[in-house]
């Protein structure tokens, strides 16, 4: 067992090399537990340190990030590979064979081209990248599985973190595939559907009460105690984080290799903006795609819109606020990665915006009415985004854009059972059919195209 | 009486390892310079050249996040705790 701020387990590589090689053993390569990933390096003073689970810079507690050496990687050899993330494992801090271990194999959802949204927003070329269809039915799974297999490069025996419920239910599933315990931390009223689709994968589920930035107090403070948790979101964060990438890898591959002008993403702790630009910036690198530019726009509940308001008010620092959103996965009131999204849309051209709730119920609506997608509330927030920043001109309508759906609408119901009451039950006659239908007759037409 | 303050592992090497460590009251800046005073460098892990505390340092007092208060000035009464903690968030 290795603990905090330990490294890779060099010993067993050492043996793996007197194994396979007891005469001479000197000039031999082995292959990294990591792939390609060559260290840490703090995102704020540049200092680095050797791959392990260090999470903040001691020099300046700035987060740290994987640093790779990556050789020429070909479109072929991807498109050769599975279709779930490893895929891309040559581009991640994991080991060749990490397909080989028990995972969930999330990733290569739809990138659905959604032709009747486009018409109602007045877009030429739109498309949705769906997020429902990871095994947990969203985004989490990604990251949840490259911080599996650091945790086991590292030693780890316990998948833990603090979570707005996506995040829990991706760690509780992951850990019972992989046959480790988990310790999922959420804020005691997170809805339902979270919390049982936490708990029926069996694992520690602990309710605190309090927001999602007492939960992570919490569990960053836990992380220093207990040395064989890994706390996918707060001690591996590094690697963790790095999952994010896929989603922009296979929305450039499923473009045919091209990278899309504009790109709409929610912001809760930002690191998921982030992560798809340093995404596209590392096909750009190694040539799998052309720099053609492209412009990146975050998206916000008004309710806990703190990297909005530094936005709009053009500062560098994101000032904390106490949140209050229907959008409870976005509702992360301290963003750690605030900062690097005003870097990243900034350095783009685009713009980090917010809606009001009810927008983004309008926004659910309006997308499950045109493409039969119901999205989470923060897939409503994204496509509110899109629809004011459209009628603001700050997104173009005739340059091809990406939405990101985080997640699935079947976890927060109450979002739209607001909006769509239950119809009173009717005797089951055609009179009282025929009745019915005409009393609703205005409202059969076309949904959502107000 | 002293203020308790809980110090993260990337810390310790300046506490003797040790996870809690005492402070006389004041206004967080003072507590961070009376850590000073008794850990010598521990203060400019926390704030930068500026004496602004650093951007991924989160403070708190009991259970109030101090940038949610008065930030270095929030009061930190007798009998207090501190807890510091390296800035990161999931979802």
């Amino acid at each position: 067992m290795t603990g905090a701020n330990s490294g890779p387990r060099q010993v067993a590589a050492g043996q793996m090399r007197r194994e396979a090689s007891p005469v001479s053993t000197a000039t031999i390569e082995v292959p990294s537990r990591f792939g390609n990933a060559t260290h840490l390096s703090c995102r704020e003073c540049g200092h680095t340190c050797a791959l392990g689970s260090q999470h903040a810079c001691a020099e300046c507690f700035g987060p740290l990030e994987v640093a790779y050496s990556l050789p020429p990687i070909s479109r072929k050899s991807i498109e050769a590979g599975p279709l779930n993330i490893w895929r891309y494992a040559s581009l991640l801090p994991v080991p060749a064979d990490v397909a080989a271990t028990p995972n969930l194999e999330p990733g290569w959802t739809k990138l659905s081209r959604a032709a009747e949204l486009a018409r109602a927003l007045g877009m030429r070329e739109l498309w949705i990248k769906d997020e429902r269809g990871n095994p947990t039915h969203s985004f989490k799974d990604r990251v949840v599985a490259v911080a599996l297999a650091a945790a086991r490069e590292l030693g780890f025996t316990v998948l833990a973190c603090p979570s707005t419920g996506n995040l829990a239910n991706a760690v509780a599933a992951a850990a019972a595939r992989a046959g480790i315990r988990s310790v999922v931390l959420i804020p005691a009223d997170l809805e339902p559907q979270k919390i049982i689709g936490t708990a029926v994968f069996g694992g520690t589920l602990v309710l605190v009460r309090g927001n999602y930035d007492d939960v992570n107090r919490l569990a960053s403070e836990l992380a220093d105690e207990r040395e064989d948790w890994a706390f996918v979101n707060v001690n591996v964060r590094p690697y963790y984080a790095e999952g994010s990438k896929t989603i922009g890898f296979e929305i450039a591959e499923q473009l045919g290799w091209r990278l899309p002008e504009q790109i709409v993403v929610p912001v809760a702790s930002g690191a998921q903006l982030v992560k798809i630009d340093k995404g596209f910036r590392e096909l750009i690198a190694t040539g799998l795609v052309p720099d053609s530019g492209y412009r990146v726009f975050g998206a916000q509940a008004s309710g806990c819109a703190p990297v909005a308001t530094a936005f709009r008010n053009g500062q560098d620092v994101v000032q904390p606020v106490r949140p209050a959103t229907i959008a409870k996965s976005l509702a992360i009131g301290n963003p750690a990665d605030g900062p690097y999204v005003l870097d990243v849309v900034r350095r783009t051209g685009g713009v980090v915006a917010d809606v009001s709730d009810e927008e983004l119920a309008d926004a659910i609506r309006l997308l499950a009415g045109t493409e039969g997608i119901w999205a989470e509330t923060a897939g409503g927030v994204t496509l509110a985004v899109l629809r004011k920043l459209l009628a603001a001109g700050q997104i173009d309508p005739d340059l091809p854009t990406v939405i990101i759906n985080s997640g699935e609408g079947l976890k927060t119901p109450d979002a739209a059972a607001a909006a769509f009451p239950v119809p009173a039950a009717i005797p089951g006659t055609l009179a009282a059919f025929e009745e019915l239908e005409s009393s609703l007759r205005p409202a059969l037409r076309k949904v959502g195209t107000a | 009486m002293t203020v308790s303050v809980r110090v993260p592992t990337i810390l310790r090497t300046y506490t003797g390892g040790n996870a809690i460590v005492s402070a006389e009251p004041g206004t967080v800046r003072e507590v961070i310079e009376g850590l000073n005073a008794q850990f010598p460098g521990i203060g400019g892990r926390l704030l930068d050249d500026a004496g602004q505390l650093r951007r991924f340092v989160n403070v708190y007092v009991d259970e109030e996040d101090v940038r949610l208060a008065q930030g270095l000035d929030t009061p930190v009464a007798a009998g207090a705790q501190v807890s510091v903690i390296p800035a990161v968030a999931g979802g």
